[in-house]
C-alpha cells in the first residue's frame, strides 16, 4: 500500500488545501479509504489524522469500507422518484440482497443511492459504473443487471 | 468543402440513449457510399431534447431526427443523403396534434424557446474553440479588455442580471462589492456545485458550451481585478470536467488564458476544483471551505465572500448559467440583454423540465413566459392524458404550484410570492398519480440528510419534520400534526444560518398551502388519494374479471395470492405487504388486480400498561 500511497503522493505538494483531492486520489488507487491510508495522508498533508477523518466522513463520496467490483448509483432525484425510482429500488435490493451503501457477498456489486446524476430526462435512470441505463421498469433492471453481471463474467469489461 | 453538417447530440441523455453506436454506424455507413468528404458530423452538447434522443440533425436543411439508432443510420443515409427521400418514420411527432415536423425550429418544443445563455448548445462541437470563436465566441471578452473595471461593471449592472444560482442576488452589484473591496489578491469562482435533485442545466451548459463559462469568468475577473479562478464542479459530472479541462487547454494555446491576455495586460488562469459529494456545498461559503480543503460547512456572513472569501481574500463566486450570460451582455450591450424579460426579472432563465411531461429536456425561456405555456407548449403536456397537478420548482427549497396558478409568470419576485423559488431552475411535473404528502416527505429525506449539522435547527428540525412525514404517509398520523408541522417549520427557517435550512421547510409549507386536503385525507381518514402511500393501500382481486393466468401469483413476492390456472385468483389481506408487484404483472386489458385507498380500520388506542408507556403492543 506504501507504494501506491506515495505515487500518489508524488504529484503533490504536502499542502493543507489538497487533502481533498489526494484522498480522492487515494480511493481511486486503492478502491476506498483505509485507516492506515488515512493516517499516512494526515502525515503527509500535515495535518491531525481527526481533521482527515472528519473530512472523510463529511463527504459522501469518500468510502471508507471495501467496495464492490461495480457500483450500481440509483438515482433519487425527483423527477425519477415521481416516475417510480423506489420501486426501481425495491427491485435492486432484493435481487442483489443488499441494503443501501452494500456489497453483495461475491463483492461484485455495490448498490448506492445518489440524490440526482443529471440525466433527469431519461427517469428513471441507474449507472453501473460510468455506464447510464434510463427509462428503467423494475423488469428492465433485472435484465440490465443479469446483462451486465454474464458480459462482465466473459469479457471482464463490459 | 463539406455539403452536409450532420449534428448528434452527445450530451448526457443521448449518449447513454445510444449516441455513440450512432456515430460509429455513420461513419460506417459513410465510408460505404462515398460520402465521408462530403458530410461532416459534428459531435454537439446537449440540444435539450433528451426525451427523444439520440438526436440526429442535418443541416443546411434542418432535418430534425429523433429517437434515432445505431441500426437507423445506414436508412438515413441511403435514403436520404443519397436519394433525397425522408425517413418518416424517424421524424418527430407532436404529442398533441399528432402531426409530423420535418424541421427542428418547427417543433413547439423549440419554437417557443428562447436560447441565450444555450445559445451554442448542440449548435458547436464544444470540444473545439474555432467554433466557439466564429459564433461570436470571445468577442465580450475582447471588448471587456478595452473597457475600465468600472465600466465593466456598469455594463453588467445595466443588463439587470440576476444570479441563476438560486436567490437572484443581482450580479452587477456583487462585481461591485468585489471591485471596491481592497486587495492585491482576489478570486473568481465559478460555482458548478450543481446538487439539487431534477436540476441539470449547469453540467448541459458545462458539456455543450465550456468556453462561454471560461469567457464569462475572464469577464468577471477583469472586473473586480482578480487574476486567478477556481470552477468547483460535481464529480458526478465526469464529461463536464472532460469538456472544461480540453477547454482551458485550448484557450491557454489561443492566448485566451495565461498571461497578458489578447496583448491587454491582463493575467488570468482557471483551476478546476472536483466536489466530494455534498449538496451543503452549493451554499458559497461552504463551497470555498470544500475548495480550501475543509470540510464544506457554511459560515455566518457577514463578512460576504467579496470582502472576505477564499484564503482571505476578496472572491466573487458566480453560478455557471449567470457566467455563461456574460459574454453576451459584453457582446451585445446591456440593452440587448434587458429587452428580454420582465420589469424585476432580465433575460432567460434555463430550465430542466422533468417529471410527467411528454417532453422532458433543458429549456430556455424568457422571463415571465407562463407555467402553462412551459409545460403544455414545449413540454407538450402530461403524459399518457393524465390529468395536471403540480409543477414543483426549484428543487428542495422550491416549492409546488398548483393549477390554479398555472397562468403565473415565471420570474423571480412572482414565484417567491406563492411560496415557490426559481432556485436552481429544476421544473418538475407532477400529475394525479403524485402524491403531495409523499412528495414533501421525499424531499426532507433528501434535506435531512444533505443538512450539515451545524444548526440545530436544521440538523433537528428536518429530521423531526420528516418523521411526522413518514407517519403521515405510513398512516400513523395524528391530530395536530400538521400544526406541529408548520411550527418545525417556522422554527427552521428562522433559526437555520444558511441558504438550505432556510429554505429547506418550502416544499412542506407550499403543500401545506396548496394541498392541504390530501394531508387532511392521509391523517384523518388514513387515504392516499393519489394511491401512492404503500402503507394505505388495498389491493383486490375482481373474480370476475381475473382470467386466472396465475401472472400475479408468480409476480407475489410474499406468496399472498393463491388460484388454479383458469379458476380466478384470491389474495390474502394478512399476508399482503402492498408492493404493487401483483398490479404491475396483471395485463393491462384485464385488469382484475385493483388498488384502493379507502382508509385503514380505527386502532383502538392502547391501553396504559404496567411501565405507564403506550406502547401499542
Amino acid at each position: 500500500m506504501q507504494e501506491q500511497l506515495n505515487s500518489v503522493f508524488a504529484s503533490y505538494q504536502g499542502e493543507k488545501n489538497e487533502l481533498i483531492p489526494v484522498l480522492q486520489d487515494v480511493q481511486e488507487e486503492l478502491g476506498y479509504l483505509p485507516e492506515e491510508a488515512m493516517c499516512e495522508v494526515a502525515r503527509f498533508v500535515r495535518l491531525p489524522e481527526a481533521k482527515v477523518f472528519g473530512v472523510a466522513t463529511f463527504y459522501a463520496r469518500f468510502h471508507l469500507e471495501p467496495r464492490g467490483e461495480h457500483i450500481i448509483r440509483l438515482c433519487c432525484g425527483t423527477a425519477c422518484h415521481v416516475r417510480g425510482a423506489t420501486k426501481i429500488a425495491d427491485k435492486l435490493k432484493t435481487m442483489l440482497d443488499v441494503d443501501v451503501g452494500e456489497t453483495t457477498e461475491n463483492m461484485k456489486f455495490t448498490y448506492e443511492e445518489v440524490a440526482c446524476i443529471g440525466a433527469c430526462g431519461l427517469a428513471p435512470v441507474m449507472t453501473i459504473d460510468d455506464k447510464t441505463f434510463g427509462k428503467l421498469d423494475p423488469d428492465k433492471t433485472e435484465k440490465t443487471i443479469k446483462k451486465f453481471d454474464e458480459d462482465s463474467a466473459e469479457g471482464g469489461e463490459a | 468543402m463539406y455539403e452536409r453538417h450532420i449534428l448528434i447530440c452527445a450530451g448526457t441523455g443521448c449518449i447513454s440513449s445510444g449516441a455513440d453506436k450512432v456515430e460509429e454506424a455513420l461513419i460506417e455507413s459513410l465510408k460505404e457510399h462515398n460520402l465521408e468528404d462530403k458530410v461532416r458530423i459534428i459531435m454537439s452538447g446537449c440540444h435539450g431534447f433528451c426525451e427523444k434522443g439520440p438526436l440526429f440533425i442535418v443541416f443546411p436543411e434542418d432535418i430534425f431526427y429523433c429517437g434515432v439508432q445505431a441500426e437507423d443510420v445506414p436508412e438515413i443515409v441511403e435514403e436520404y443523403l443519397v436519394k433525397g427521400n425522408l425517413v418518416e418514420r424517424l421524424l418527430y411527432k407532436d404529442p398533441v396534434t399528432g402531426e409530423q415536423v420535418i424541421n427542428h425550429d418547427k417543433i413547439m418544443f423549440y419554437s417557443k424557446q428562447k436560447r441565450l445563455a444555450l445559445r451554442n448548445c448542440g449548435v458547436i462541437d464544444p470540444e473545439n474553440i474555432d467554433e466557439y470563436i466564429i459564433r461570436g465566441g470571445y468577442r465580450g471578452l475582447k471588448k471587456a479588455l478595452q473597457m475600465s473595471p468600472e465600466e465593466v461593471v456598469n455594463e453588467v449592472k445595466a443588463s439587470g442580471l440576476r444570479g441563476r444560482g438560486g436567490a437572484g442576488f443581482p450580479a452587477g452589484a456583487k462585481w461591485q462589492f468585489g471591485l471596491s473591496s481592497p486587495g492585491d489578491q482576489k478570486y473568481i469562482v465559478c460555482n458548478a456545485d450543481e446538487g439539487d435533485p431534477g436540476a441539470f442545466m449547469d453540467r448541459s451548459t458545462l458539456e455543450g458550451d465550456p468556453h462561454a463559462v471560461l469567457e464569462g469568468m475572464l469577464i468577471a475577473g477583469k472586473a473586480i481585478g482578480a487574476d486567478e479562478g477556481y470552477i468547483y464542479v460535481r464529480s458526478e459530472y465526469p464529461l463536464a470536467i472532460k469538456r472544461l479541462c480540453t477547454a482551458i487547454r485550448q484557450a491557454e494555446e489561443y492566448g485566451m488564458l495565461g498571461n497578458n491576455i489578447l496583448d491587454s495586460g491582463f493575467n488570468f488562469k482557471v483551476k478546476i476544483k472536483e466536489g466530494a459529494g455534498a449538496f451543503v456545498c452549493g451554499e458559497e461559503t461552504a463551497l470555498l471551505a470544500s475548495i480550501e480543503g475543509k470540510r464544506g460547512v457554511p459560515r455566518h456572513r457577514p463578512p460576504f465572500p467579496a470582502v472576505n472569501g477564499l484564503w482571505e481574500k476578496p472572491t466573487i463566486i458566480n453560478n455557471v448559467e449567470t457566467l455563461a450570460n456574460v459574454p453576451l451582455i459584453l457582446r451585445r450591450g446591456a440593452e440587448d440583454f434587458a429587452s428580454v424579460g420582465t420589469e424585476g426579472s432580465k433575460g432567460t432563465k434555463v430550465f430542466a423540465l422533468t417529471g410527467k411531461v411528454n417532453n422532458t429536456g433543458l429549456v430556455e425561456v424568457p422571463m415571465g413566459i407562463s407555467i402553462r405555456e412551459v409545460v403544455f407548449d414545449i413540454g407538450g403536456g402530461i403524459r399518457f392524458g393524465k390529468k395536471f397537478k403540480a409543477a414543483q420548482i426549484g428543487g428542495p427549497s422550491g416549492g409546488c404550484i398548483p393549477e390554479e396558478h398555472l397562468d403565473l409568470p415565471i420570474d423571480f419576485d412572482s414565484l417567491t410570492a406563492a411560496g415557490a423559488m426559481m432556485g436552481s431552475g429544476g421544473l418538475v411535473v407532477v400529475d394525479e398519480d403524485t402524491c403531495m404528502v409523499d412528495m414533501a416527505r421525499y424531499f426532507l429525506s433528501f434535506t435531512k440528510k444533505e443538512s450539515c449539522g451545524q444548526c440545530i435547527p436544521c440538523r433537528l428540525g428536518t429530521d423531526q419534520m420528516y418523521d411526522i412525514l413518514e407517519a403521515i404517509t405510513e398512516g400513523k398520523g395524528k391530530p395536530g400534526d400538521v400544526a406541529l408541522l408548520e411550527e418545525l417549520a417556522s422554527a427552521v427557517k428562522q433559526g437555520s444560518m444558511c441558504g438550505l435550512g432556510q429554505t429547506a421547510p418550502n416544499p412542506v409549507l407550499t403543500t401545506l398551502r396548496y394541498f392541504r386536503d390530501e394531508y387532511e385525507a392521509h391523517v384523518k381518514e388514513k387515504r392516499c388519494p393519489a394511491l401512492v402511500c404503500k402503507a394505505l393501500l388495498q389491493y383486490s382481486i375482481d373474480e370476475e374479471k381475473c382470467i386466472g393466468c396465475q401472472r400475479c401469483i408468480k409476480a407475489c413476492p410474499v406468496d399472498a395470492i393463491t388460484g388454479e390456472k383458469k379458476q380466478p385468483h384470491e389474495l390474502d389481506q394478512e399476508l399482503c405487504t402492498q408492493c404493487g408487484a401483483c398490479f404491475d404483472a396483471c395485463p393491462k386489458k384485464v385488469g382484475a388486480v385493483q388498488v384502493l385507498s379507502e382508509g385503514l380500520p380505527e386502532v383502538e388506542e392502547a391501553e396504559e400498561c404496567e411501565e405507564g408507556c403506550k406502547c401499542h403492543n
